[in-house]
């Protein structure tokens, strides 16, 4: 809605919820003033009392408006014509295969590339050219960038030194935040003597004590081992819901982007491909760059789908919708059923994935949860003749 | 750690004691002689007395020298520190042309021979500048030395800032801090120690000039080098040198040690 006034000319200098609610009745979001103790000390948050989705909320307000921003490297379009609102409080992730232009657009966004062309909105206000140290946002960088002659206690002070908060207060206000990610004990070490997992949760304590609007994070868990990494995305979203700052987060594990996100942001070679929930853009590829990126998915398309399905437009079906059954089965009218020979079988524990061929020659790749002990499930073998079946509505036409 | 066998250890051991015994020998003999009595060193020492020392204490020239070699070596160590730690963030943050070549004009007078510098420089002092009513005197000892100390600077600093993470500065601005700040709070530290370290070697290097210094020092003027030189050739007052030396030897303890806490400084930093 606010999108459609903005289209007539009509803008709100700094929006807020509170805005929202005045001007379009219709769109009423009850909000709630909640006041919390968060990693960045006490701070409100406004939540709404109805629950709504991330994705609807979202419409409130767009922190951060990006217009048609592109960044050549070279003979490279890294940013190629990109356009995004980022709404205030969302977790939004930046995801695509490495090259595929995320980073820059993260870095553009904290002022450490000039983009050659398009706009930056922060709040309304443009801040395309402007030096990072003039914009209100920050970055937890992938290699979390402490200093390392500077204690975790000087790390965690130096944004409020920068901005000459007074030594006695900065000094408890940094203390607090180190409390917060639990590491008092750490305060007089440098860098170096931390482990993987505290320098990233110092480098976090060193944003959020600024109480930033927007934070950005490129790829802040990477360096971290598996365990660590599940155990910081569980303590990074509760910090974000929390504090309720914006997030926009740049990662290339697509498993990772789906726990966190409000929405995601898909990218390949320097354009958007589709933004939208994890669900919409899981369920509802909008291109077969998705569809193929995000999980597995069998993507039919041309001859072999004018074959299966009469009509040849690109089609996508995920591994784990399809079921095998005995040739006997007789499907029912909301589904599809094909004759099938059974290729292969991988266990490969949790599931057992399938390769079949269809009479078309062409290969289905089918996902199956591993419910029974092995033995006692009636498991498939290569060369038996079965039918794949999957309901009509799993069948997904990808638009482009 | 590698292990080694016994006869191999005690091999190694006599042939490092050797060794040592071949670099130090003769500055024990030359601190020995500086209390010798006579007028010349010589072996055996006969009488041993501080007279030298007490001769060394007021005579002026040396005081004179020393002071010179001091002045001299500062004020290249002021300009090399300036310009060598300005060329190496030039030629760390940007691309430009002519680069490869400004990168070897800043390293190449380190290789020149001293006799090419000197005559060089005297040469261009004499012939271009003094014509035009310039005269640059004691000032142009200074830039001499100056431009090979500009290397030493010039190396240390752009070898760390090349390993230096880029991320840093980032993180600096980012939080809010401008440009000089980041330099004063995050650039400067991380390179500090290679800074101090470049500075130290060239003081060294001016300090033991004495080619470049032979063609540039105005008339009149010795530094300590020089100086020395001089006496050498005038048998009468031999063992004064070796006074001269052997305070020298006690000084430079200072810069050896000064470069190994630097030195350890800079691998707790990494």
């Amino acid at each position: 809605m606010l999108c459609l006034l903005q289209g007539i000319g009509f803008r709100l200098a700094r929006p807020s919820q509170h805005a929202v609610r005045v001007l379009f009745p219709a769109f009423t979001v009850p909000l709630q003033r909640v006041g919390m103790s968060c990693l960045a000390g006490n701070c409100t948050v406004w939540r709404p009392i109805m629950r709504i989705s991330p994705a609807e909320y979202s419409f409130c307000v767009a922190i951060i408006e990006i217009r048609h921003l592109a960044k050549t490297f070279g003979a490279v379009k890294a940013v190629d014509d990109i356009s995004l609102d980022i709404e205030s409080g969302e977790f939004i992730t930046l995801l695509g295969p490495s090259g595929s232009g995320k980073t820059t657009v993260l870095r553009m966004i904290a002022g450490f590339e000039d983009p050659d062309g398009g706009t930056i909105h922060l709040n309304g206000t443009e801040i395309t050219h402007l030096p990072p140290f003039d914009r209100e946002v920050n970055t937890v960088f992938q290699d979390y960038a402490l200093f390392p002659h500077m204690t975790v206690q000087d790390n965690v002070e130096y944004g409020l030194r920068t901005r000459k908060v007074p030594k006695a207060e900065r000094a408890e206000q940094a203390r607090q935040a180190i409390a917060s990610v639990k590491l008092e004990h750490a305060r007089e070490r440098l860098p170096h003597q931390l482990s993987g997992g505290q320098r990233q949760r110092i480098a976090l304590a060193r944003t959020l004590v600024l109480r930033p609007k927007v934070l950005l994070l490129d790829e802040p868990l990477g360096a971290l081992d598996r365990q660590l990494r599940e155990e910081m995305q569980v303590e990074l979203k509760t910090i974000q819901r929390d504090a309720g700052i914006t997030f926009v987060f740049v990662t290339h594990d697509q498993e990772e982007a789906m726990r966190m996100s409000d929405r995601i942001v898909i990218f390949n070679e320097g354009r958007i491909e589709q933004v939208g929930t994890p669900e919409q853009v899981y369920e509802r590829p909008a291109t077969k760059f998705v569809a193929g990126f995000l999980g597995s998915a069998n993507i039919v398309s041309g001859e072999s789908a004018q074959k299966l399905f009469g009509h040849s437009k690109t089609v996508s079906i995920r591994p784990e919708r399809i079921r095998l059954k005995p040739s006997s089965y007789t499907p029912t009218p909301d589904e599809t059923a094909l004759p099938v020979v059974v290729n292969e079988a991988a266990f490969i524990g949790a599931n057992t994935v399938y390769l079949v061929d269809t009479d078309h020659g062409i290969v289905l790749s089918i996902s199956k949860t591993n419910e029974e002990l092995l033995g006692q499930d009636n498991r498939f073998v290569p060369g038996d003749r079965v039918l794949a079946v999957w309901r009509n509505s799993h069948t997904v036409v990808i638009p482009a | 750690m590698l292990r080694l066998s016994r006869t191999a250890r005690l091999m190694l051991i006599s042939v490092v004691c050797l060794i040592l015994l071949f670099m130090y020998v003769p500055l024990f003999v030359l601190i020995l002689n500086s209390f010798n009595e006579s007028q010349i060193s010589g072996w055996p020492i006969r009488g041993f007395s501080t007279k030298w020392w007490e001769f060394a204490r007021t005579y002026k020239p040396i005081r004179d020298a020393l002071l010179n070699s001091v002045l001299v070596a500062s004020g290249s160590v002021i300009i090399a520190s300036i310009l060598g730690t300005l060329v190496a963030f030039a030629m760390k943050g940007f691309t430009f042309f002519g680069k490869g070549t400004v990168n070897i004009l800043v390293v190449l007078p380190i290789a020149l021979p001293g006799v090419v510098t000197g005559v060089a420089f005297s040469n261009t002092y004499s012939n271009f500048l003094s014509p035009t009513g310039f005269n640059i005197g004691y000032f142009g000892m200074i830039v001499a030395h100056a431009t090979f100390c500009i290397v030493m600077v010039f190396n240390n600093v752009f070898a760390r800032l090349r390993r230096m993470n880029p991320n840093l500065q980032e993180a600096s601005a980012d939080l809010g801090a401008g440009l000089w700040q980041t330099f004063r709070l995050v650039t400067f530290p991380q390179f500090r120690t290679s800074f101090a370290a470049g500075a130290l070697l060239a003081f060294a290097l001016s300090f033991d000039e004495v080619v470049v210094t032979i063609f540039t020092a105005p008339p009149g003027i010795d530094t300590l080098p020089l100086w020395i030189l001089k006496e050498v050739g005038r048998p009468n007052q031999a063992s004064v040198v070796n006074v001269v030396a052997t305070v020298v030897i006690v000084l430079s303890l200072v810069p050896v040690y000064i470069s190994q806490r630097l030195a350890r400084a800079q691998e707790n930093e990494n």
